[in-house]
């Protein structure tokens, strides 16, 4: 049976697992207490989940559980991880090596530091979306003290050399930290042998609740430390104060918990009908896929429909399938992504992208549906678009001159 | 962001798409936008010689929904009034006709340039002074 509407941008958030919320639901009422309350029941109930749910966590990333600090989410673990080791470790050197398709959350908090006097490196990508690890090796100076690379595109589901770079970052003494935000849960993702020192992931992602997420911070081989980014009660190792989201925590645990027993099986689900879904997009004509088809996640594509325009695509059948576009046309800047265009796209190609995120609840019917659904409008856009009537012409769109706004 | 009735009806049966004989001396083309911009349209019109009423007006535009049902309203518009007529629509009046938001007003002031692109391409052809007009600037 066909399940409408069908939720296709799971890289926006996913929807919570069922046996999440079942496990969260004592611990808004009956279970309430403050994990910080040390002198009676409801205190020590709630830390006693606290401290389940942060192993279930540490687990799935091979780290122990010491080295786990909730956040509110990924954009917090983002600047806490980057700003912390820009103050803690101002002594050593204040350059920071990124890459330009890391998400805002990164970017925007890089900006920052450069505005209080650091230097920052934004690392290009080839049109695969990778980075050249040689660039990266060019880029090192004696005062980088961090490399901020994500473990996998948000909007093309890339996944970069991870064990490549924390070789080079160790082998210089720099530290790591990676965004797996889209990463965690859906590939596997090890602490240990990836070599990384400092890494955000988030619940919302990974069937889990929103706002509440981890950073997680090494704690030998080096020891690493982050300066706090909000004062108060000294919790979690005082490097993040705030009274601890017990039932958030408990829900995240138990996503953890779940995505280390079904990662395989749910890999193996979404990258089939992911596979599918390509293939039958790929016979429309000039339909391109974006990013590196080989190191991707297995639930992700990114696909451009030449001389189509994303937003009008989806407009064709949004009521029923939710995906997002790479096209801005909506945002005040009228400006596509600027991860594609990092890609090397035209704006134009850049323009006409959809964004594909699978789940491990989407069926084979609403994959069969989406096909049918983009197929039929891609064509019919087509066939009232200028731009594709002048491409089967012949006419090189380059060319012309266009009135640029 | 939610559209309105009109532009999705106009999104969904969008009215005169199509191509007109570009060497044909009473039909006047208009191209306007760019594919970096994210939205290109292409307006025509054919205009009766005698009467100097404009009896066909088509257009293909690339673009969003609001850029497809801003052209397409236009095409309607056109569509029976004389050249003259036809200089004075404004793009504001797009936008009141299908509510479009701020964020979409662009793609009105896009029909209203595409209009008098056709009507100066049609000047141009029969021998008539290009007109001017003043820039709106609102992409």
């Amino acid at each position: 049976m066909l399940k409408l509407p069908v939720y296709l941008d799971n890289n926006a958030t996913t929807p919570m697992d069922p046996r999440v919320l079942e496990a969260m639901i004592p611990y808004f009422t009956e279970h309430f207490g403050n994990a910080a309350s040390r002198n009676h029941p409801f205190g020590w109930e709630a830390e006693e989940a606290v401290d389940y749910a942060r192993e279930q966590v540490a687990k799935l990333i091979g780290a122990d559980p010491k080295e786990i600090i909730f956040t509110s989410g990924a954009t917090e673990g983002d600047n806490l991880g980057i700003k912390g080791v820009y103050e803690m470790y101002a002594s050593k050197g204040n350059h920071i090596i990124t890459v330009t398709t890391e998400h805002k959350a990164v970017l925007d908090t890089c900006k920052h530091i450069e505005k209080l006097g650091g230097e920052v490196t934004y690392l290009s990508v080839k049109e695969d979306g990778l980075i050249d690890l040689k660039d990266l090796e060019a880029a090192i100076k004696p005062t980088t003290i961090l490399i901020a690379i994500m473990y996998a595109n948000n909007e093309v589901g890339v996944v970069q050399p991870i064990k490549e770079i924390s070789a080079i970052a160790k082998k210089n003494g720099i530290l790591f930290f990676s965004d797996a935000t889209q990463a965690v849960g859906k590939i596997p993702v090890n602490v240990i042998e990836d070599g990384i020192d400092l890494m955000t992931f988030t619940g919302h992602k990974m069937y889990g609740p929103k706002g509440i997420g981890a950073l997680y911070v090494r704690r030998k081989n080096p020891r690493v430390k982050v300066t706090a980014q909000m004062d108060g009660g000294g919790h979690e190792r005082g490097m993040r104060s705030g009274t601890l989201n017990v039932p958030g925590i408990v829900g995240f645990g138990k996503a953890c918990e779940l995505c280390m027993l079904e990662m395989e099986k749910d890999a193996k689900h979404t990258s089939a009908l992911r596979d599918k879904l390509e293939n039958a997009l790929l016979q429309i004509e000039e339909s391109y896929v974006n990013g590196n088809k080989e190191h991707r996640l297995p639930h992700v594509s990114n696909i451009s429909f030449k001389h189509v325009e994303g937003e009008g695509l989806l407009m064709g059948f949004n009521k029923n399938i939710a995906l997002s576009s790479g096209s801005a046309c909506t945002s005040a800047s009228l400006e596509p992504s600027y991860v594609l265009k990092a890609l090397g796209l035209g704006d134009d190609l850049a323009h006409s992208s959809l964004r594909f995120g699978l789940s491990r609840f989407t069926t084979e019917e609403q994959i069969d549906y989406t096909i049918e659904q983009i197929t039929k409008t891609v064509l019919k856009l087509r066939d009232m678009s200028p731009l594709w009537e002048m491409y089967k012409e012949g006419i090189d769109l380059n060319s012309i001159e266009w009135a640029h706004h | 962001m939610a559209y309105s009735d009109k532009v999705i009806d106009h999104y969904s049966n969008p009215k005169n798409v199509g191509t007109l004989d570009k060497a044909n001396k009473n039909v006047g083309t208009g191209l306007v936008g760019a594919p970096e911009c994210g939205d290109v349209m292409r307006l025509q019109i054919e205009v009766d010689d005698a009467t100097g009423i404009i009896k066909d007006a088509k257009f293909k535009t690339f673009g969003c929904g609001s850029a497809i049902a801003s052209s397409s309203l236009a095409t309607e518009w056109l569509k029976g009034k004389t050249v003259d007529q036809a200089v004075s629509i404004d793009n504001m009046d797009i936008v009141e006709e299908l509510n479009l938001p701020p964020v979409k007003i662009h793609c009105s002031v896009l029909a209203e340039d595409a209009i008098k692109a056709a009507i100066n391409d049609y000047r141009k052809k029969n021998g008539l002074e290009e007109l001017v007009f003043e820039e709106k600037g609102v992409h």
